[in-house]
């Protein structure tokens, strides 16, 4: 699984942190990071839903 | 599409935006226009035509689209409330600009409002809850729940976190309600000019003496580097004050009275203090105290089979976006249980709102408390005898009876 985060277009709603929080979080500018050691977190299933939870489309998330 | 085809020759399209009858539902006449077509036309105040996109996908998609403005200070932005007529110029920060200015501006917020920093604040919330519901219940046993509690919450919350002084509420409070409430553009510039001149004063003060709140940490970090100057900071004070009581003010009286609307839901929270968290959410969905938001399009934009032209008014219905069949089962049914995903009561797209994580921890904490603290709490009114507010403003209650 492959996630792809853009910080440019991050607006700090913390919808990933809120839907996924095993793999989202979010640093000290309130801006979206990924949790140390997200591998773990990847078997949430509401974790395919955080693409369509972010406000600004800074989240992908594709197989493989 | 031309207007023959949607309604027989020379009717109008309806008027919008219009009143609810029951505080928690959207008019009759929205629900009408759902269902078919993911848009419809309505016809504002001054007689302009709109554009109202009602579906939920459709909607979502409008509000990401860089090709929409959300520019106030556009001299042909569409004007929804008669108040705010001819005050084309004046744009309001974060709100009403659009990037690059929108995201210079909201970077500078941004970690202010973070998820971390607004749960560090939650035992000052739970606090002044504790405070307010000891105060009400030392009163009671009725009060109007409005300004005995819904209403103090997020204005001292905000002040707190602002750095603006509580003991100046009345004041402020009386302003932003004539701002909001004016019927005339006067009105409305008179309690403006008095909310700027307050703030104008404050950030001065600020400045030679600071202190450590938001606008403190604003003026330290942007003003005295060059980044905002002295109006910038006003005015977003002044957007950050108004934008921080007005809505979530509402979201708890409203919250409340739908609550009490429906015993078998509150028995559910009842039970299950936990439960509070995902109410929020569904409260959020169900009541959308933010009807509708305004745009204008930049260029012509196909959506549903239509041609949105550059220049049109382009209106967003949350309230019937977060009632979309297609997107919720039973959309009309409240349901606390209910995993309210992607609902749009705080927006969607770069505007969404900058204070959702405040709002949520007031309105969990807030509704949480008083479920907990008053069992026996009610209306002390019939329902059709609560005033609500009108349709182009937040939803809500002016006034909520209750007593238990």
């Amino acid at each position: 699984m492959r996630i792809t985060i853009d910080r440019d277009r991050c607006i700090g709603s913390g919808q990933c942190a809120m839907t996924a929080p095993g793999v989202f979080t979010q640093d000290d500018e309130a801006l979206v990071a990924l949790v140390p050691g997200y591998e773990d977190g990847t078997g949430d299933p509401r974790l395919l839903d955080v693409p369509m939870a972010c406000p600004v489309q800074a989240i992908e998330i594709s197989e493989g | 599409m031309t207007e023959t085809e949607i309604r027989p020759t020379g009717s109008p399209a309806p008027s919008f935006p219009q009143d609810r009858t029951c505080p928690y539902q959207p008019p009759q006449a929205y629900t009408d226009w759902r269902g078919e077509r993911p848009l419809t036309q309505v016809t504002l105040f001054d007689g302009r035509p709109a554009w109202m996109v009602t579906g939920h996908a459709e909607g979502r998609a409008m509000l990401v689209d860089p090709r929409l403005s959300a520019d106030w200070g556009h001299p042909v932005f569409p004007v929804v409330v008669q108040r705010t007529e001819g005050r084309g110029g004046l744009s309001f920060p974060l709100i009403g600009v659009d990037d690059p200015v929108h995201a210079r501006q909201r970077r500078m917020l941004i970690p202010s409002f973070g998820v971390k920093r607004m749960n560090a604040i939650r035992p000052m919330v739970q606090e002044l809850v504790d405070q307010l519901l000891d105060d009400m219940l030392a009163k009671g046993p009725t009060a109007d729940l409005v300004s005995a509690f819904a209403l103090p919450v997020p204005s001292m919350a905000i002040c707190e976190l602002l750095g603006v002084p509580y003991a100046d509420h009345d004041f402020f409070e009386e302003r932003s309600r004539n701002f909001v409430g004016a019927k005339t553009t006067a009105e409305a510039d008179a309690a403006f000019g008095e909310l700027y001149g307050y703030l104008h004063g404050l950030v001065g003060k600020k400045q030679a003496e600071p202190g450590d709140g938001l606008l403190d940490e604003l003026i330290a970090r942007q003003l005295e580097e060059g980044e905002l100057d002295h109006n910038e900071v006003v005015m977003i004070a002044l957007v950050l004050l108004l934008a921080g009581h007005e809505t979530t003010v509402n979201a708890i009286s409203l919250g409340a009275l739908t609550l009490l609307q429906h015993p078998d839901q509150l028995e559910v929270l009842r039970r299950d203090p936990e439960a509070v968290t995902g109410a929020v959410e569904e409260l959020l969905r169900f009541t959308s105290v933010s009807d509708y938001m305004v745009r204008m399009a930049k260029e012509d934009i196909e959506l549903g089979g239509e041609t949105i032209k550059a220049g049109d008014a382009v209106l967003i219905s949350i309230s019937l976006m977060n009632r979309d069949g297609k997107a919720y089962e039973d959309p009309d049914t409240f349901d606390v249980r209910r995993k309210a995903r992607h609902h749009v009561g705080f927006g969607h797209g770069i505007h969404q709102c900058l204070g959702q994580n405040l709002a949520r921890i007031e309105i969990e904490i807030a509704l949480g408390s008083l479920i907990a603290r008053i069992p026996g709490l009610r209306l002390a009114v019939p329902v059709d005898q609560v005033p609500i507010k009108a349709g182009h403003d937040a939803q809500g209650p002016v006034e909520l009876p209750v007593t238990w």
